[in-house]
């Protein structure tokens, strides 16, 4: 009777077929909502930024406590020494925070309820991260993986450990993400769907449930936005200030 | 009625729209690698635009915006501080200012009441000065009159005497002897005549 929910995940071509050589780079509906997500933060942000009263207007002061929000994050999270990063941590919020937030206008597609967009994002910081590390501690951020303290008997089970959650962390980065989302928008399809097959008569019972859930999947947009920049600024955090 | 069919067609509506956009169905669409480097490409494409225009452009500003604030806020604590400051002191000055004048108005006042008090004893003394020499003037005239007055009298009564006896007597008497007998009586009776 309803539609299959995972229709609203399928990414299809807007235009023309566009090929670089073997590659497929076609303008798609997940393409149309990055530039829609992108060319909003830009249109805001330059809003918020275009002209400095001492009584910031209401676009102003979202800006502005855009900033100090991912700022208050880095500094309490990665430390003083994460500055040079705060634009790159900050357009990564804002990116993931828009294109979450633009899924949740029916209709539209999430870009982020796509492993292999979530995938990206978390192996650029993975290895962007690994290199700061190299380039921070030299080959002494290998020390990453041996925690003071441990008895020598549990070193090698420890560091074996340690470099499987350190190299998983891309994964979990990307699939927390992409999980959260994608879940989310299928289990509100799903109750959409009831909505329609119960019709007028019992219908009201799960478009309440919508309703509700509409209001959790705003809050897990948020909160999953945030976990993923918290915890790039933590990975961050291990390579500046090597602690173990 | 007329509601639910109403509502019923914008279903419908929406339900034939997601059937023409749903190209194929069955399995998770995102696992289907047709259009990831299509993604990928769109992902790097839009993120490092919407990085570079962040970090070179609008971050720089909000962040100037910012510290431009604090500085602008903190300029302005500062004045107002030093504001307070100032006008401390001037009410404080103005304070000074006041009970100087009261102390300066007290001295005034004290100064010209002792003056004042000064210049009316030592008038006051002229007075009693002249008065007393006034007073001795006169006792002194009173004195000689009353002496004068004894002797007058006492020539009075002689000559008075000896016309009498003359016009009684017809007898001339020496002079001498009614004198001697007034200056007697006189001397007895001073006190009843002239009194003191």
């Amino acid at each position: 009777m309803a539609a299959n929910p995972m229709t609203q995940f399928e990414v299809y071509r807007i235009g023309p077929e566009i090929k670089v050589g073997a590659f497929d780079i076609s303008f798609t509906n997940a393409s149309l909502f990055m530039v829609i997500s992108s060319l909003a933060i830009l249109i805001i942000f330059n809003l918020g930024s275009k002209k400095n009263s001492l009584l910031p207007n209401k676009i102003q002061l979202l800006a502005e406590l855009s900033y100090t929000f991912v700022s208050k994050m880095i500094s309490d999270t990665a430390g003083s020494k994460a500055k040079p990063y705060f634009s790159f941590i900050f357009s990564l919020f804002m990116f993931v925070l828009f294109c979450n937030m633009f899924g949740m206008i029916p209709y539209t597609f999430t870009v982020t309820s796509h492993i292999i967009v979530t995938f990206v994002l978390a192996a650029f910081i993975f290895i962007g991260v690994t290199i700061i590390g190299f380039i921070k501690h030299g080959i002494g951020y290998l020390k990453l993986f041996v925690p003071s303290g441990v008895p020598i008997v549990l070193l090698p089970l420890i560091v074996v450990i340690e470099i499987i959650s350190y190299l998983s962390r891309p994964i979990s980065l990307s699939v927390r993400l992409f999980a959260n989302m994608m879940a989310g928008h299928t289990m509100m399809k799903v109750f959409g769907g009831f909505v329609i097959s119960l019709g007028v008569v019992g219908g009201w019972l799960p478009l309440s449930f919508s309703v509700a859930l509409t209001g959790l999947e705003i809050l897990v947009a948020f909160l999953q936005a945030y976990v993923f920049a918290i915890l790039t600024c933590i990975y961050l955090n291990d390579a500046l200030n090597l602690h173990h | 009625m007329v509601k639910k069919i109403f509502f019923q067609l914008i279903f419908f509506n929406l339900f034939f729209l997601k059937e023409v956009f749903a190209a194929e169905s069955g399995g998770m669409p995102q696992l289907n690698p047709e259009f990831w480097i299509s993604q990928i490409f769109w992902l790097t494409f839009t993120f490092g635009i919407l990085y570079i225009v962040l970090s070179k452009l609008i971050l720089p500003k909000i962040s100037a915006n910012l510290e431009l604030r604090k500085s602008q806020i903190q300029e302005n604590i500062e004045a107002a501080e030093k504001q307070r400051e100032s006008s401390e002191a001037k009410l404080k000055e103005y304070d000074d200012i006041v009970s100087k004048s009261k102390l300066e108005a007290n001295n005034i006042f004290k100064e010209a009441r002792e003056n004042a008090l000064k210049e009316i004893n030592a008038k006051k003394e002229t007075l009693d000065k002249q008065i007393d020499e006034e007073i001795k003037k006169v006792e002194q005239e009173i004195n000689l009159l009353r002496k004068g007055a004894s002797e007058k009298i006492n020539k009075i009564a002689i000559e008075t005497t000896s016309e009498l006896l003359v016009k009684l007597i017809g007898t001339e008497v020496n002079n001498s002897s009614i004198s001697a007998i007034v200056d007697d009586l006189s001397k007895r009776n001073g006190d009843k005549y002239y009194g003191n």
